[in-house]
């Protein structure tokens, strides 16, 4: 593993006021304009070996919103995701190109390491993963100690914040030591959701976090969703269009791989461009 | 419901037989360990495992210190193989390249598949010359303070023992530990990864606590293995029925002493103390691997294949 | 601060991917250690003589290990009738028929069977077979052997048997073809394979055992000329030189060790090999 001299950190503390980019000139689909977007793709594919699972996405993704992905399986959604965190590249036979843009700052550069840019670009899973071998205390806290916050004060407040925000300090305050596993599911998911708050992150990143869950805890979850979009870049992929239509500001409706319609939600739903989009959301396939 | 042909009983009959034998064996080995060692049994009573007495002359004898040979040579082996062996799993399962992992396994089958005699054929010609002109002589002059490392230096010794045994259960620890961490599910790692953590930390953090529970299994799996190791051992520990405090006094295992004394035995009770230290070594191996058995089904199910 | 412990964070990662690097080189050190050595000291004396002479007296030069080598052979071969058979059906009992619980029971108890000291098997077998008979023989040798291969092989042919999807069975049962024909000739003939390499791994694993031996085939000096007498293995005799002060034997100790670990090294290999193409999804 090489380590070069000097690693350009790919950036300062999180959260600071949004820079005034150069970068995006290149024509993209109608989208929200204003402060420089949270993520901006430009012509993004995506290869696994052979297989060409996202063709030339290009689409900007506003601050302080929240933006659904929608689209049948294997669409190439969860892929896109993955590609704004440098998660993809878990798979060893994984290729990117194309240009993906963090707040201005292109991710993929070649000082940039993905361990940095995971830190800022939280990620909330399908089936939700505490690390059944640490408690709930813990498990919060565990990305902070990670990154070298030993002082306790600091580790117990960030974590009352993180559960505080994740609508879970209430179930769980009083049995911060049991283990994580003997919450129920959708609890897991909330505590897996304050695990990535913890660290601050700029955007959150969501892989249909509710589609393991009954109906109830699936609530819970969009309302901590619209209560987190104040504060945080959210983006989810889901499957469920009346939860996209419910929860999102924006959509982007993907399709074998392509980028077929992005607009804001309400059009989106009500009246869609393109005929696929429609055909859709109104569930003639898919 | 209608009779099954008769076909189909009768196989399925001779399989249940078949099957069945292995509790016939069970039953045979236990009856027949008890039965052989009935007269030492009778007269030293309890006294037996605490006895250093091995004097077949005046048939006394004592299984301590066989009993501390064993445990001693398995403590040493696996305070040298259980962390290379855990070490070499988590480097196949998580950080090396993928043709190398095919390489570096076959290989380690390849050393689980030596046969004892050979190991110790090479651990007396070529290992304990060079300890005892090496690596002994050195571990004298910096740790020589210690009670473990004093003393005369044969070359053949409970170390080299030790030594020894830690080479042949390197493989089954690797190899059950490398299934162990393999079962780790992938979305743990994932919860690892996207916090931001290195390959490392991914490890340390969602594999190895993950998988705890299992890699004790693994190593009292080996510990079990290095139990009841005769040949090598035999041919580098030395064979002296002593407790001592130093690594480099010879010792003893259970089984060794069996292996070499069995055929000379006179006597019928020198012949039933034998049978007795086989009886000893059985109850402790049995406890031990029902012990890794337990913690392994236990932690994932089916997922370890059975030890060949 | 961020910076600084970030490259403390690195660094840490780089360390224990070179230790654990440095590990496994470690663990696979020994493998090629032995073999340098084997193949050394052995290569010279592997002759024609080794392979056709009889162990000579003591004090004479030369010699070989016919008598072992053949005696090798006859063991494994007495080993495999009754080790084969019974392992092989038992295996088939644990994947096709039986209940959950009465399958977990024998698994467990083949489990613990593979983990008892060859030597106690020895032991065992030294009563059973060796005092009836008023002497170490051939047959108490195949015994030992074959009964420590008998758990071993049923729960490799096991393993291997529940990898034949459930989908051939219901369609030969719905052929009408009864249960015992569509056991044995479909679905055992599906993973004959994996268990013929089951059987051969174990066959290579017993030819390498030399405690059990000690006491039930005791070793020969001659040729073995009836299965009621005792009978020489490469093992034995690789153990008996071994211990020996003669020179002589000592350099014949390390052919044999030479033709034994050959022998188990090309059988590995070649079973794994061979069935790499079934075991590629698990890397």
């Amino acid at each position: 593993m090489l380590m070069a001299a000097d690693r350009t950190d790919i950036g300062p503390s999180p959260r600071i006021a949004p820079v005034a980019s150069a970068a995006a000139t290149a024509p993209v689909p109608p989208g929200p304009s204003g402060s420089t977007p949270a993520f901006s793709a430009r012509e993004l594919s995506v290869f696994f070996g052979a297989n060409h699972v996202l063709k030339r996405v290009s689409l900007d993704i506003p601050a302080r919103a929240v933006t659904a992905i929608i689209g049948p399986s294997g669409c190439g959604k969860s892929t896109f995701l993955r590609a704004l965190n440098r998660m993809h590249e878990l798979v060893p036979t994984a290729r990117m190109e194309g240009q993906i843009r963090l707040f201005g700052q292109d991710i993929y550069a070649r000082e940039v390491e993905p361990v940095l840019v995971r830190r800022r670009v939280g990620m909330v899973f399908q089936k939700s993963n505490p690390f059944p071998t640490m408690s709930i205390a813990d498990n919060v806290t565990v990305g902070l100690r990670l990154n070298g916050v030993r002082n306790r004060g600091l580790l117990e407040a960030r974590m009352q914040q993180a559960l505080g925000m994740a609508a879970l300090w209430d179930e769980v305050k009083d049995r911060l030591g049991a283990p994580a596993i003997s919450l129920s599911g959708g609890q897991q998911q909330r505590l897996c959701i304050a695990r990535a708050l913890a660290v601050q992150p700029e955007v959150l990143l969501m892989d249909e976090p509710a589609s393991a869950l009954d109906p109830l805890a699936t609530a819970k979850i969009e309302d901590l969703i619209l209560e987190l979009k104040k504060d945080y870049t959210i983006v989810i992929v889901t499957h469920n269009m009346q939860q996209a239509a419910r929860i999102s500001d924006h959509t982007a409706f993907f399709y074998l791989g392509e980028l077929v319609e992005y607009d804001a939600t309400s059009k989106i739903f009500t009246n869609p461009a393109r005929k696929q989009t429609e055909d859709y959301v109104t569930g003639r396939f898919g | 419901m209608a009779r099954r042909p008769r076909g189909d009983r009768a196989f399925y009959w001779l399989t249940l037989l078949m099957a069945l034998s292995v509790f016939v064996l069970i039953v045979l080995i236990g009856y027949e360990l008890a039965h052989g060692s009935h007269l030492a049994l009778r007269k030293f009573g309890w006294r037996f495992l605490v006895s250093s007495d091995w004097d077949p002359v005046n048939e006394q004898f004592g299984a301590l210190p066989f009993i501390f040979g064993t445990l001693v040579s398995s403590a040493i082996a696996l305070l040298i193989a259980v962390p290379l062996s855990i070490a070499t799993a988590v480097y196949l399962t998580e950080i090396a390249p993928f043709w190398l992992r095919q390489v570096l396994t076959l290989f380690i089958e390849l050393l689980a598949a030596v046969p004892s005699v050979i190991l110790g054929l090479w651990g007396i010609f070529v290992m304990v010359p060079w300890c005892r002109v090496h690596l002994f002589p050195r571990l004298r002059d910096t740790l020589g303070f210690l009670p473990l490392f004093k003393g005369p230096i044969y070359g053949l010794s409970m170390l080299a023992g030790g030594i020894i045994v830690a080479i042949m259960i390197l493989p089954i620890i690797t190899s059950v530990s490398r299934e162990i961490l393999r079962s780790v599910p992938g979305l743990q790692r994932e919860a690892a990864y996207a916090l931001g953590a290195t390959r490392w930390e991914v490890t340390r953090i969602a594999v190895l606590s993950y998988a705890r529970k299992g890699l004790f299994g693994a190593v009292i799996l080996g510990l079990g293995r290095a139990l009841g190791e005769t040949m090598a051992v035999t041919m580098v520990i030395g064979n002296r029925p002593e407790i001592a405090a130093s690594l480099f006094a010879p010792g003893y295992t259970l089984a060794s002493v069996v292996a070499n004394e069995f055929t000379e035995a006179t006597t019928d009770l020198y012949l039933h103390a034998l049978f007795e230290l086989g009886l000893v070594l059985l109850g402790l191996t049995v406890l031990v691997n029902c012990l890794a058995q337990l913690l392994l089904k236990t932690f994932a199910g089916a997922a370890v294949r059975p030890q060949t | 601060m961020d910076t600084a412990y970030h490259r403390w964070r690195k660094l840490k990662n780089t360390c224990m991917q070179v230790l654990t690097c440095l590990c496994a080189l470690l663990v696979v050190m020994p493998l090629g250690l032995i073999f340098y050595h084997v193949l050394k000291s052995g290569i010279g004396s592997v002759n024609w003589a080794f392979f056709t002479q009889l162990p000579k007296p003591v004090g004479e030069e030369g010699g070989g290990m016919a008598n072992a080598i053949v005696g090798t052979f006859e063991l494994l071969g007495l080993a495999a009738v009754m080790g084969i058979p019974v392992g092989v059906l038992g295996g088939v009992f644990l994947a096709e028929y039986g209940s959950q619980r009465l399958n977990w029971w024998i698994r467990f108890a083949a489990d613990g069977l593979n983990g008892v000291p060859s030597i106690i098997w020895g032991m065992v077998v030294y009563a059973l077979v060796v005092v009836p008979m008023k002497g170490f023989s051939a047959w108490a040798g195949g015994i030992v052997l074959g009964t420590m291969m008998i758990p071993l092989i049923m729960r490799t042919t096991e393993e291997v048997l529940l990898l034949v999807p459930g989908g051939y069975r219901e369609a030969a049962l719905a052929l009408g073809i009864s249960q015992w024909r569509t056991v044995l000739q479909i679905v055992v003939r599906t993973a004959l394979k994996g268990i013929i390499t089951g059987i051969l791994l174990a066959l290579a694993r017993v030819s390498g055992e030399t405690a059990p031996l000690l006491f039930t085939a005791f070793g020969n000096r001659f040729w073995n000329r009836h299965l009621t007498e005792p009978i020489s293995a490469i093992p034995l005799q690789v153990f008996s030189y071994a211990i020996s002060p003669y020179e002589d034997w000592r350099r014949q100790a390390w052919a044999g060790a030479l033709v034994l670990l050959l022998f188990v090294a090309i059988v590995n290999v070649s079973v794994r090999l061979l069935t790499r193409d079934r075991f590629a999804q698990r890397s």
